[in-house]
């Protein structure tokens, strides 16, 4: 057997791969998040009967970029008594975060290339998931910056709700994950993934069935999407915190929505569905939770009315909360006694 | 301590949820409402102060112009209010009476699926909409098919109907009535039993049977409210006595009886149109009263007397006896009511309108206040409003 040969020991190899790396995820995650609203235009619109995007290319499958260029090539106003410099700021601070994530996900087991082993992964922090609720706070920053800077009353209000959900849903959100990290006994992606490796069963979502339910209820209040899109509640808010925003500013917010659709879906993928671990190639089978994932938040916005503002709040603090802390103390039971 | 502030907030009239240009002033504290104000007038065309100036025939197109998604239950108003004038109620033949009982039925159908497409919208449910405007489109074309016209129908004249149905239209009635109660299933599958949808709906925006009387509500508003009051059973016009139906009544006062009791009365509604089929017999569709009715485009072409005869009733119009009119119809909003002063010219010299929304409308700051922003949208839509009615 040849002996593993240790990226570190080579700075310009190291570089360069992690370059590699971070350009393939960085094109994948683009190329989901473009194609992302195509699937959404056509499974919502097959689901309403009607047909979605047919007319740009074969089958609409070029919408997303008309989509793209349409936005790019339109009027950037930013309006006359905003706030400017966090009018601007405030889509980057929505989709930076949103991508970053990325950074810590495990999209398959280690390969050896040329001698060399390569861990497939940009990186792989041992506080992975801290790193990840700390992003995710900051994503909210964007938004209430956005509500904010704009100067219009929709705007604010939108801003505050989603201030006030994105707090409420964090907390039962990383309460529902410390019960994960109380099996696995890491914080690092890479070590929950390897403790849900073995046979499907070891999956946590079969022994955390509660907290993979709650993770994803609240995963898809924090990222703003039916039934708990109130923050752009687009009947009552007109579009809530992006309201003012056009042009690229605009396309900024839309891509940050699907990208943190992916990140959400990649997240619960790892942590409750074992990650890459499937029949296939360990890129490809966690690409097709995601979708999985990403298809069933499509449907249910075909599907559910809007919650309302207090009967938000009141499922966030009063059902959720509560479930997650108690999931904790039976897992820390189960943990100790057995 | 702070003092406590409130946002004001001009919700409309460009909003996409106001349902048309209404304008509501809405003070805000956080996302609790204070008080609303609603501004009206936007859309306002001046139709009662028009048909002062043109002859009774001229002045039927304005009607489809008022509550624009039920054209020809505001046609049906207008024409009976004025057959009333003329005292020829009882001349109008079976067959006119018939077709149009079916369709002010289909209207009101038309009108409900409208109503519930916005609604659940509103509400965030965005796919019943699409299912709603699939089976409207339906009666879009029925409407196509009798008049020509998808929207602005102009079908009913005074003392009949403009053409007779066209050919094999019973069927495309038929076929719509016997997939309708189907597609009103599908609707309360994604809606009725769904938890968030009765959260937002159960409770919310309630009104109690005496304000409701007091503030003149009428429709499925006024029944959902506990009262029973439905003129097409105690007012009845164009032969509603002879149809069995029911009148649907509810005592849940909220939102989710008002969309439950809209609902049934679109299954009633179907009844009603099959029963009219049954009945719906070979006959004239235009009262025998050459003063009045155009005639037949045949005498038209063939004779001179006919020729002179259309000739007098398009530039001259009729001329009633001086006297005043009031007739009220179960439109699918309400009561809407024509109240007509003849001088004796051929012009009116009064219509005055009595729309529904008009009236329904006056009940939203009390449904509203003291609640949610979000529960402003669910009431607006609650009360089905449409603002070409509202500011005429």
């Amino acid at each position: 057997m040849p002996e593993m040969l240790s990226l570190s020991n080579d700075p310009i190899l190291f570089v360069s791969v992690m370059l590699a790396k971070i350009l393939a995820v960085f094109i994948v995650v683009i190329l989901i998040v473009a194609y992302a609203t195509y699937a959404e235009r056509k499974i919502i619109g097959r689901m309403q009967t009607r047909l979605g995007p047919t007319m740009t290319g074969p089958l609409g499958l070029l919408q997303p970029i008309a989509d793209g260029l349409k936005l790019f090539f339109k009027e950037d106003i930013i309006p006359a008594q905003s706030s400017k410099l966090a009018f601007v700021l405030a889509p980057m601070m929505i989709l930076v975060p949103a991508f970053i994530t990325v950074a810590v996900i495990p999209f398959g087991g280690d390969i050896v290339v040329g001698g060399y082993t390569v861990s497939l992964q940009i990186t792989d922090l041992n506080v992975g998931i801290l790193y990840i609720l700390a992003m995710a706070g900051l994503g909210v920053y964007g938004i209430v910056l956005a509500g904010w800077a704009s100067n219009n009353k929709y705007s604010l209000l939108g801003g505050v709700r989603s201030a006030a959900q994105m707090v409420s849903y964090e907390l039962a959100a990383g309460l529902s994950i410390i019960a994960v990290f109380m099996l696995s006994e890491t914080l690092s992606l890479r070590g929950i993934i390897d403790a849900q490796a073995g046979s499907v069963l070891d999956w946590y979502v079969f022994s955390q069935p509660l907290a993979f339910g709650l993770f994803v209820i609240t995963s898809l209040a924090e990222i703003n999407r039916t039934p708990f899109d109130l923050p752009e509640a687009e009947t009552e808010l007109v579009s809530g915190f992006c309201t003012e925003y056009s042009s690229m500013k605009y396309a900024l917010f839309f891509m940050a929505e699907y990208a943190n659709m992916i990140v959400v879906s990649a997240l619960t993928s790892t942590l409750f569905l074992g990650g890459p671990a499937g029949p296939f190639a360990g890129p490809i089978n966690l690409l097709l939770k995601i979708f999985a994932f990403m298809f069933v938040f499509i449907w249910i916005r075909a599907t559910f009315p809007r919650v309302r503002y207090d009967q938000l709040m009141f499922m966030g603090w009063k059902v959720f909360l509560p479930l997650a802390l108690l999931n904790i103390v039976i897992t820390g039971a189960v943990v100790v006694f057995l | 301590m702070a003092k406590k502030e409130t946002m004001t907030i001009n919700m409309g009239p460009q909003h996409p949820s106001t349902h048309g240009v209404l304008q509501l002033v809405l003070e805000l504290d956080g996302e609790t409402v204070v008080s609303a104000v609603p501004h009206i007038g936007f859309l306002h065309r001046g139709v009662e102060k028009l048909a002062e100036n043109r002859s009774y025939h001229r002045a039927l197109p304005l009607t489809d112009r008022l509550d624009y998604l039920a054209p020809m239950s505001n046609n049906l108003g207008y024409v009976l209010a004025v057959e009333k004038l003329l005292g020829i109620t009882d001349q109008i033949p079976e067959r006119a009476k018939v077709v149009r009982v079916m369709m002010s039925e289909l209207t009101r159908i038309k009108s409900h699926l409208v109503w519930l497409a916005t609604h659940a919208l509103d509400i965030g449910a965005m796919t019943v909409f699409l299912y709603c405007f699939r089976e409207r489109e339906d009666i879009m074309d029925m409407y196509e098919k009798l008049s020509g016209a998808r929207m602005t129908s102009y079908y009913f004249r005074v003392g009949g109907l403009s053409l007779d149905l066209p050919d094999g239209f019973e069927d495309d009635v038929l076929k719509f009535i016997d997939g309708m109660p189907a597609h009103i299933d599908t609707y309360e599958g994604l809606l009725t039993g769904n938890k968030i949808w009765q959260k937002r709906t159960i409770g919310v925006a309630e009104i109690s049977a005496e304000d409701a009387i007091d503030i003149g509500l009428t429709g499925p508003a006024l029944r959902s409210s506990g009262v029973d009051w439905d003129l097409r059973r105690d007012n009845p016009y164009s032969g509603y006595e002879d149809y069995d139906f029911e009148v649907i009544t509810r005592e849940g006062c909220d939102t989710f009886d008002r969309y439950k009791a809209r609902l049934d009365e679109m299954r009633e509604s179907c009844k009603i149109i099959r029963q009219a089929l049954d009945k719906l017999q070979p006959g004239p569709i235009l009262a025998d009263v050459p003063s009045v009715c155009l005639p037949a485009k045949q005498d038209v072409s063939n004779s001179i007397e006919g020729l002179i005869h259309q000739f007098k009733i398009i530039s001259e119009g009729f001329k009633p006896e001086p006297g005043e009119v009031y007739q009220g119809i179960e439109a699918p909003k309400g009561e809407l009511g024509y109240y007509i002063v003849s001088d004796g010219s051929a012009n009116p010299f009064r219509m005055k309108i009595r729309p529904p929304s008009f009236v329904n409308l006056q009940a939203l700051p009390q449904m509203i206040e003291g609640k949610l922003l979000a529960d402003v949208i669910a009431a607006i839509g609650t009360l089905d409003i449409v603002l070409g009615e509202i500011d005429r």
